[in-house]
């Protein structure tokens, strides 16, 4: 069952030079425990999907507007006060930057207690006495001390950490990742995963994460999302999207990822990019909005913008050539 | 901790010996001559002369200095040339009336200056934090004494609330002390006010656009909780480095403020001192003021590492 459905998401900044239509009129859905990553590149519209889904865009000069059903709810008709009691604790989220995230001039164990308090109804003592049962859940040693620290006292890994705590402490049934590890280093970044993924199996929370990491997507998600410019371009299990990429821009970026080893066994290659940039989201697009950087496109795509077909077993593809089956890449 | 503070203290002495250098110059620098001026309009130069053998004002400067500082730090301010009385007797008599109208002053400016700020750069941009901003300019341009003297016009002349004027110590009750002392405070508050409340909406707009603002909101707090939690104790070092430098600001607010609604304070003796050449009280006095302003930013360090944990000493 979906938990999570969004119809026709757009979230559109007023700027000073015109309207930024950052998403425009994405639909996704959620099923309860599952995890859906949303892959693209910087400035796609995965980060402002995430915060939209959340209320967290700034209103005015933001505006989101479709549909965001949650648990049968509506939340983008949801009042202030209900829409809080739905952030932290029925949906939470981990963010990228872990050095920054946390709060400087509070004690962990206050930052993890919060939440239980506001959303649980514990007294301090009891959310105190939670907050050290979610640091060791989370790995992290020594707990009834660490509570009593502060962020600047913890390293990167241990920070995110305390982040995965926070969001998990209430039992989310969604948890929405934003790029967690990206500013971790390498073996950092296997261990938070894996945290991550043990977590979800134990509180049974679906995941969005969002990441431009397709290493991170292969392990952990079940289903894919590619977002190109504002727009869903490519949709499809993990595996199927990884074996036959339909779209040319996902096609692309599973071109961009370096393989290890390569240059050692003779077959590096130079890495492929996508050449041109991701169009001005400030004027309106007619077409495809990738037809500017893509190999394949034709008068067709820059005149007609193609819907979201059908190409496969539960995959679906915005592109005029990408035929069922494989593409003539 | 305890051993930073002690360090701070033992490292003000030099501060307060240099201070106390100019305090004492204050003397030389001036213009007129006191013992022409203790003498009067009668004395003749033999009677000058022997007032000015009397006070040691014949002897060389550096003897001068050192004896003067040797009597400081036995608690002997000197004594008052006009009124021959002990200073610390006449500093004393007067400190209750200005520290009063100070800590009331600095509390108003913090219960008033601080929501304000934090309002104002909660709603950045919108008609209310506009006309608390047009409010601060008000103040900060208005002089203490025409501040005080509309104050004590519509509100104590017109409407008859609060007292003209005058001062009641505390030990006659709280309502009496606190009654004579609430125009006294919003005028001399006016631009203390002013300064703290832009101060803290320049230190809180920054501070909301932190990470950790976005993070605390996606934990489902309240408005109240991250301005007044999050932000507000992150926004803290500029705000309280603020409110210490702002007692200077008060320090001379305090003579004007005095003046106006006649307390028998600091500033008055202060201004009475100046004006009868009283050097002996002059010196106590900045003396006093230099070292409560010290003890203000010591006050300030340590405050610091109450609300700001990376800050250790």
């Amino acid at each position: 069952m979906a938990l999570l459905e969004v119809e026709n998401l757009q979230t559109h900044f007023r700027t000073p030079g015109g309207i930024n239509r950052a998403v425009d009129g994405v639909s996704f859905h959620v099923n309860e425990g599952e995890t859906l990553a949303i892959v693209g590149e910087s400035g796609c519209g995965k980060s402002v999907t995430s915060m939209s889904l959340m209320r967290l865009v700034p209103e005015p000069p933001g505006r989101i507007a479709g549909r965001i059903r949650f648990a049968g709810k509506d939340l983008l008709k949801l009042s202030d006060r209900e829409m809080r009691a739905i952030r932290g604790n029925d949906i939470s989220m981990i963010f990228q930057e872990p050095m920054t995230s946390l709060n400087p001039v509070l004690t962990v164990g206050r930052q993890i207690r919060e939440t239980l308090m506001i959303h649980q109804g514990l007294d301090k003592q009891a959310a105190e006495t939670h907050a050290i049962e979610m640091l060791t859940l989370v790995g992290i040693p020594e707990p009834k001390r660490r509570v009593r620290e502060y962020p600047h006292q913890l390293s990167g890994g241990m920070r995110q950490r305390v982040m995965i705590a926070i969001a998990l402490a209430c039992n989310p049934k969604l948890l929405i990742a934003d790029e967690p590890t990206t500013a971790l280093d390498v073996t950092i970044q296997a261990q938070i995963l894996k945290l991550m993924l043990d977590l979800k199996r134990r509180v049974g929370a679906a995941i969005i994460l969002i990441t431009h990491d397709l290493g991170v997507v292969a392990e952990i998600a079940e289903r894919v999302m590619v977002m190109y410019a504002g727009r869903k371009v490519e949709e499809a299990p993990v595996a199927e999207l990884f074996r036959s990429p339909r779209h040319p821009y996902t096609q692309g970026l599973l071109g961009a990822v370096p393989r290890l080893g390569s240059s050692l066994a003779g077959t590096a290659t130079r890495l492929a990019e996508i050449p041109g940039q991701v169009p001005d989201l400030r004027k309106p697009i007619t077409g495809c909005v990738f037809a500017g950087r893509c190999a394949l496109a034709t008068d067709l795509c820059r005149q007609y913008a193609p819907g979201l077909e059908e190409k496969g077993p539960r995959h679906i593809a915005a592109c005029h050539y990408a035929a069922k089956g494989a593409v003539a890449a | 901790m305890l051993s930073y503070i002690l360090r701070r203290i033992v490292a003000t002495l030099p501060v307060m010996a240099i201070v106390a250098l100019f305090v004492f110059s204050l003397l030389y620098i001036a213009p007129g001559d006191p013992a022409v001026v203790i003498a009067g309009d009668q004395a003749s130069p033999e009677d000058v002369e022997r007032i000015r053998q009397s006070l040691g004002l014949d002897r060389p400067f550096l003897i001068q200095f050192g004896s003067w500082v040797w009597r400081i730090l036995h608690g002997d301010l000197g004594t008052s040339i006009f009124t021959n009385l002990p200073v610390s007797a006449m500093i004393g008599q007067r400190l209750g009336p200005t520290l009063s109208l100070m800590i009331v002053t600095l509390l108003l400016t913090i219960v008033v200056a601080v929501p304000l700020g934090v309002v104002a750069a909660w709603k950045a941009g919108s008609l209310i934090d506009r006309v608390i901003m047009g409010f601060a300019v008000f103040g900060f341009s208005l002089p203490v004494f025409v501040v005080g003297y509309m104050l004590a016009y519509v509100f104590a002349l017109e409407l008859e609330w609060l007292p003209v004027q005058g001062y009641t110590p505390l030990a006659q009750g709280f309502w009496p002390w606190l009654e004579n002392l609430i125009l006294p405070a919003v005028a001399l508050g006016c631009v203390y006010i002013a300064l703290v409340a832009r101060i803290t909406r320049a230190a809180m707009l920054e501070v909301l656009q932190q990470d950790y603002i976005r993070t605390a909101k996606a934990k489902g707090l309240g408005q109240g909780g991250i301005l007044f939690i999050h932000a507000l104790k992150n926004a803290s070092v500029p705000i309280v480095t603020v409110i210490g430098i702002g007692i200077a600001l008060l320090i001379g607010g305090a003579v004007v403020t005095e003046s106006v609604f006649a307390i028998p304070g600091l500033g008055r003796l202060t201004i009475d001192a100046i004006l009868r050449r009283d050097y002996p009280v002059i010196q106590g006095i900045v003396l006093l003021f230099s070292f409560v302003y010290v003890l203000v930013n010591l006050m300030i360090d340590v405050t610091y590492t109450l609300v700001d944990p990376r800050i250790r000493y």
